[in-house]
């Protein structure tokens, strides 16, 4: 039964791979998973079938996402450590005020931000896309980390005090360091959802040389005319390679992560 | 009046209390450290409140980007009360909503259940049902489902061995919907491994306790998994609920943009985007997102009301 269900649930991911093989006539009229006519040529061809090749895609995706993962890591685990394990005035009120943010759905938000956005000058450029992941603005995994740290012993924080650390020290060199599997959840996470992400690049980015590979791929249905089906299905399996990577790399900090913010 | 800089402590401060400053004084140290830590997301909240009243503001205003924006007061809440395809978009948005959102937690749960009897290769298992949840929302899936659904797709071909004569879900509007419900019901994987999470902690001596004194496995379901795992099934629930309300790529990329067929997949969101971002209207999509955001809200709330008599806390 788990089996059956597991094939269901695989078999439009193997096919993509497969259509990927085929010849564009044969995508929809040879049904077997395994190719009769091989076309390894939708590769390099569906790499340069846009007005750019996929390496400006895949270099930009690329880019938006190493420096939204450091933007996350840095600003949330900072943000956390202070809603974590350093009491001041408000502190109880700004975490609810956090944990609020984290259910408020972004469109509410969409329009005054594109505004300012544009009164910036910063239509067409990444800043929109990044500058919010480098002022915490994903309450999600704030509290993802708050609840890592708070199950690290208080003791810590007591003997860095004693040795004179101060707070910072103490974060960087006591909390940090054993806050690793939180940090590498995080990276995931980010990862998969800033590749995956569309609506941002596509509201804020216009010209084509900066688009990321979503936006890429949503032109093969814009020149559907051609129906170049193996190589549009060819792309789409590379633009989902990392995130498959990813997760079989990253698997366990997925399963973890997910399970302990549904949990508490 | 004593002067601040004679007790020590920095200019401009004044130690009324001269035994309580030295306390005081490491309270302002702490305030400091913490508010240094959270100093990016206090930036990070300028762009959210700001924007958040900003938005309330533009949803009473006429707004194009160029001119100054003009106060109507409810003109646009009037407008929108005229709009067929807000209430099309609505409409969409709310069965697909209620339909997908109960049927994955359903499947979540049952083969999470499944899942924790105890089988072999359950990391497998596990890993083959949560890989679609993480591809669920990308461009390169919708598109594939439109192509598997498509005319001439693959489903069609399969129900062809049975001899049914497919639909053509992507073009006809009775079926377009059906196919993104399908593919919401294809991501049910992350709700499942917080119902497994979940599982794995309601300890098996209730189930050895209650298989003693006789209890069928549907009773033992009833009587046990369901009250223990009520907190989670609430998460979950609230948790689907916020982001089916707010489905965007799937109706963008299926349709091209537009909705179609026939206004079928014209999804709040999308709809919010066309009237903000292709015709401009920014106070009429502000006045939108207000509105999902009073039913969202409205239905969270509604949720926490009834959790009272549902779901059931352990401490």
């Amino acid at each position: 039964m788990l089996c059956v269900l597991g094939a269901v649930m695989m078999y439009p991911l193997l096919w993509m791979v497969s259509s990927s093989l085929k010849p564009s006539r044969d995508v929809f009229t040879d049904l077997s998973l395994w190719p009769s006519n091989w076309d390894l040529g939708n590769y390099p061809d569906g790499w340069t079938a846009l007005e750019h090749p996929f390496t400006v895609y895949f270099v930009n995706s690329l880019v938006i996402v190493v420096l939204s993962i450091i933007g996350n890591l840095v600003s949330c685990s900072l943000a956390a450590y202070g809603f974590a394990r350093l009491n001041f005035t408000g502190r109880k009120l700004f975490f609810a005020l956090m944990l609020g943010t984290m259910m408020l759905p972004g469109h509410v938000l969409l329009v005054p931000q594109y505004i300012v956005f544009a009164k910036l000058d910063w239509i067409n450029t990444y800043y929109p896309l990044l500058v919010p992941n480098f002022l915490a603005t994903n309450a999600f995994y704030i509290f993802l980390m708050v609840q890592f740290m708070r199950s690290l012993p208080s003791e810590l924080d007591d003997a860095a005090r004693m040795d004179g650390c101060g707070p910072f020290r103490t974060f960087w060199s006591v909390i940090m360091p054993l806050c690793m599997p939180a940090f590498a959840t995080t990276a995931i996470f980010t990862f998969i959802s800033v590749w995956n992400e569309f609506f941002g690049p596509l509201i804020y980015l216009t010209d084509s040389e900066l688009y990321t590979v979503p936006l890429a791929l949503r032109q093969f249905i814009d020149s559907e005319g051609q129906s170049q089906w193996g190589q549009m299905f060819a792309m789409s399996f590379l633009s989902l390679a990392p995130v498959i990577g990813f997760f079989i790399a990253g698997q366990k900090y997925l399963v973890k992560g997910i399970a302990t913010t549904g949990l508490k | 009046m004593t002067s601040g800089t004679t007790t020590g402590l920095p200019a401009g401060v004044v130690a009324r209390d001269v035994p309580a400053a030295p306390r005081r004084r490491a309270k302002r140290r702490k305030d400091r450290a913490g508010y240094l830590f959270l100093l990016p997301w206090f930036i990070g909240m300028l762009f959210t409140v700001i924007p958040f009243f900003a938005s309330l503001y533009l949803a009473f205003t006429d707004y194009n980007l160029l001119n100054a924006p003009q106060w109507i007061g409810l003109g646009n809440f009037r407008e929108m009360l005229d709009d067929p395809l807000l209430r099309q978009s609505l409409k969409v948005t709310f069965i697909y909503t209620f339909v997908s959102v109960p049927l994955s937690l359903v499947v979540a749960l049952g083969v999470a259940m499944m899942l924790n009897q105890g089988i072999k290769g359950l990391p497998v298992y596990r890993a083959v049902f949560y890989l679609p949840s993480l591809l669920g929302g990308s461009v390169a899936i919708v598109l594939l489902w439109k192509y598997i659904f498509g005319f001439d797709g693959i489903v069609n071909g399969f129900l062809g061995w049975f001899g049914i004569d497919g639909p053509g879900w992507t073009t006809d509007p009775d079926y377009a919907l059906t196919t993104l419900i399908i593919l919401h019901i294809w991501t049910f994987g992350s709700p499942m491994v917080i119902f497994l999470a979940g599982l794995r902690q309601i300890p098996t001596m209730y189930y050895e306790a209650a298989a003693v004194d006789g209890a069928s496995r549907w009773r033992q379901f009833r009587s046990i998994t369901l009250p223990l795992l009520s907190p989670i099934i609430f998460f979950n629930l609230i948790q689907s609920l916020i982001s089916s309300f707010q489905t965007f790529t799937q109706g963008f990329i299926m349709s091209g943009g537009t909705g179609g067929p026939a206004d079928s997949t014209i999804f709040y969101n999308l709809y919010l985007y066309q009237q903000g971002f292709s015709q401009f209207h920014m106070g009429y999509a502000s006045a939108m997102a207000w509105v999902l955001l009073v039913i969202i809200a409205a239905f969270t709330a509604l949720n926490f009301l009834a959790a009272k008599y549902w779901v059931f806390y352990d401490n």
